[in-house]
């Protein structure tokens, strides 16, 4: 099978749900306008389960309908940077092996970002749902900068440490802050010539590895990434390159 | 329903928590900063900025003579040797005159000099809190727990639009979440502002303006809608003093927030919360404090003690700066692991227990973020339990959850929904917390008992080393703070002998201009 659909309760029948609001009061017909909506979106069989008021001049929508459109899953391609983790007594073997030394990793919520939590999780010793951070394991010597960290300063930092890794978090990503902060790190690096030694990754809540690829990055981790995955990516990389 | 307390650990606590306070109240009383001085300028009335957009209370302070003096003494020497107003002198000194040297005007002269000023800054405050109580008498509030959202564009003007849809779903409280860089700001914006990120900066300009708005709301629905806003970052007591004059109604006010997750100096901090709370307790502003924090940080479920350890210290300092306890919303939260099983057991063990503990209070419940996934249905049923333990356990200041929490900042139906949800569970169990009785001995009283237990431990050993040196060491949300280090400590001094603030221990004189 490779032309998909949504699937409701059988194959093909493209059954989707969604929800918006729009500004206007609710009457019969903004729900008669909230399905014409829908159809013009290219939904066929609209029907508006619900319809409301939720505040003078704004109307909410729950609206089950199909959809003609498929999609070719065999071209789509997406790797994962999570595959294959190692654990903790692995990566520091492997690091041991195969790089020799400890891997200078640095963190950072760059930009005016303030949430830390992420990039904590992942550096922290603590880790996150028992499984330990990057400050736990033998084969990373690691500098947590913490929050609202400039992308110059991060930069120079890495410069004057060596950093084999850079860590960078975001966690805002109103009117798209986190891709321009992400975007002013990656070209900053390349400004510099610092961009190939090093292992750039990115992290936050709203990041894909497709993401940060996009965007220059040598992975990106989301919600729920565990320290080990990264630091197996970090691990592998370092190996690779020292065997190179 | 009632947890068997041992009330000889609550008194060991409180008892902990006043040992903690006294020292730094020692501190706080021999110490002043500029962002304190800079909150005394703006209840003079001296407001907006100069022609580069620094404002002018900053303008003042930089350009005191002798800082260890206090602002009110040059302010006071200039009106009384110009015969200006302090708004006249900013705007001179922002033009390039100097500040005259307070030695040379007599004691008793500079002191009538800015009295005027200062007391119509203290009858403004009076005032706001004399109109804000008629307003709930006139418009009562919904029963608690008061339902409280945020909102979070970055523009004013959407905000306002969404803080009356959220009022006309139901909300009684309404924060606009300051932009994330703020708090770092030694100075506080100016003007109506319409970019920001993740929030929307606080301004005296921007909280008119959502004022106005919910006044209009408030009268239209029959019930007052409260408004608030950030004690917290470098410029906390200007925020407190302009939240004040503009009749907010809460503020987030925690200083252990701001030296552990945003590195500004303890010092300055502790003695910007002490001014800050006593400029609250005047202007009948009710806190929230922030320990909600130390759980989205750290395992939910062993920092349980921390909570309440963090409260009673809150509450030590809070009393220490006149703030009654039915102006100190302390905090918690609902940010046990939703797999872990009797986790709900748990989280109404911890709210029982606060209640019990801080009886006045009016407690501040914030909702589920850190297990929040992008799985909005599975979101929306974490809400729902922690709705129905508020309501079980009388909760008072009720943060809704947004099933939207992991994704984006709320879009104006995820307000509208968490409210529905909201409403829903604690109409249909609004009593149920009074219908049942907690087992004895059983998994809720044994778990309120170790957490109380936990707190005491955790108390024994800050008050052994003191709160500054317990920073230090890493004692809270493993978090290191040198004391001499972190943000804003270069505006921190000793006060002079001589010192004057006509504003500090406002909140135990007289009203003004009744």
């Amino acid at each position: 099978m490779t032309q998909v659909r949504p699937y409701g309760d059988t194959l093909d029948d493209g059954a989707v749900q969604l929800s918006f609001t729009l500004p206007i009061p609710w009457s019969e017909a903004a729900d008669e306008a909230a399905r014409q909506l829908a159809v013009k979106m290219g939904f066929t069989g609209v029907a508006v389960a619900e319809g409301r008021a939720i505040a003078s001049g704004f109307s909410f929508f729950v609206i089950y309908a199909r959809t003609p459109a498929a999609i070719d899953v065999s071209a789509v391609h997406a790797p994962s940077a999570t595959s294959d983790a190692l654990s903790l007594e692995q990566v520091d073997e492997l690091i041991a092996k195969r790089v020799g030394r400890k891997l200078k990793v640095v963190g950072a919520c760059i930009g005016t970002d303030a949430h830390t939590v992420g990039i904590d999780a992942i550096l922290n010793m603590k880790g996150y749902k028992g499984d330990y951070g990057l400050e736990r394991y033998r084969g990373f010597e690691v500098f947590n900068l913490g929050s609202q960290i400039a992308v110059e300063d991060l930069v120079r930092f890495a410069r004057e440490r060596r950093a084999d890794a850079i860590l960078a978090s975001q966690v805002v990503t109103q009117k798209g802050s986190d891709v321009a902060n992400f975007t002013a790190l990656a070209e900053l690096l390349e400004a510099e010539n610092a961009r190939e030694g090093v292992v750039l990754i990115a992290g936050g809540p709203r990041v894909t590895n497709l993401l940060a690829a996009e965007l220059g990055y040598d992975a990106g981790f989301g919600r729920g990434t565990l320290p080990s995955e990264v630091a197996t990516f970090i691990a592998r990389r370092a190996a690779e390159r020292a065997s190179a | 329903m009632e947890l068997r307390l041992d009330h000889g650990a609550v008194a060991r606590a409180r008892r902990l928590a006043a040992a903690i306070a006294d020292p730094i109240d020692a501190f706080i009383a021999r110490h002043s900063t500029l962002s304190v001085e800079r909150a005394v300028a703006r209840l003079c009335g001296v407001d907006g900025v100069d022609a580069d957009g620094v404002p002018l209370p900053n303008r003042l302070a930089d350009a005191l003579p002798a800082r260890e003096l206090g602002m009110a003494r040059v302010l006071g020497a200039a009106v009384a040797e110009t015969g200006r107003t302090p708004q006249q002198i900013a705007e001179a000194v922002a033009g390039g005159e100097p500040l005259p040297d307070p030695a040379r005007t007599p004691e008793t002269a500079l002191r009538a000099a800015l009295r005027p000023f200062a007391n119509d800054g203290l009858a403004r405050i009076d005032a706001n809190r004399r109109a804000r109580e008629a307003l709930l008498a006139r418009l009562p509030q919904d029963e608690p727990p008061l339902l409280y959202v945020i909102v979070a564009s970055g523009n004013i003007y959407e905000d306002r639009t969404a803080a009356v849809a959220a009022a006309e779903a139901g909300a009684q409280i309404v924060a606009v979440i300051r932009s994330t860089a703020q708090s770092l700001l030694d100075y506080l914006p100016y003007g109506a502002t319409t970019e920001g990120f993740g929030g929307t900066y606080a301004t005296q300009e921007n909280f008119r303006i959502m004022r106005a708005a919910l006044d209009e709301a408030s009268e239209r629905l029959g019930r007052y809608v409260m408004l608030t806003n950030y004690a917290s970052g470098l410029c906390m007591p200007e925020i407190a003093a302009t939240a004040a004059l503009e009749r907010l109604d809460m503020l987030l006010n925690d200083s252990m927030y701001g030296i552990l997750f945003r590195d500004i100096n303890m010092q300055r901090t502790f003695v910007d919360q002490h001014f800050s709370r006593q400029l609250n307790a005047r202007s009948g502003i009710i806190i929230n404090t922030g320990e909600d924090n130390y759980l989205t940080t750290a395992d939910a479920v062993e920092q349980a003690p921390a909570v309440l350890a963090s409260q009673l210290v809150n509450e030590a300092f809070a009393l220490r700066a006149g703030l009654p306890p039915a102006q100190m919303g302390l905090g918690d939260a609902y940010e046990i692991d939703p797999d872990l099983e009797d986790g709900f057991l748990f989280q109404v063990a911890q709210a029982q227990l606060a209640r019990q503990i801080f009886p006045d209070a009016p407690l501040k419940y914030m909702p589920p973020t850190k297990h929040m996934t992008g799985d909005i249905f599975k979101g929306h049923l974490i809400d729902a339990m922690f709705n129905l333990t508020s309501v079980m356990t009388h909760q008072t200041i009720h943060l809704c959850g947004m099933l939207t929490e992991a994704i984006h900042t709320p879009f104006l139906a995820d307000r509208a929904l968490a409210l529905e949800n909201a409403r829903y569970v604690m109409s249909t169990a609004r009593h149920f917390g009074d219908e049942i009785e907690i087992k004895p001995g059983g998994k809720i009283e044994r778990r309120a008992h170790d957490v109380l237990h936990g707190a005491v431990r955790i108390l024994e050993r800050v008050a052994e080393r003191g709160l500054m040196a317990a920073i230090e060491n890493g004692t809270f949300a493993d978090v290191r703070r040198p004391r001499e280090g972190g943000r804003g400590y270069d505006g921190v001094f000793a006060k002079d002998p001589a010192y004057w603030n006509p504003f500090a221990g406002a909140h135990a004189r007289e009203p003004v201009g009744a």
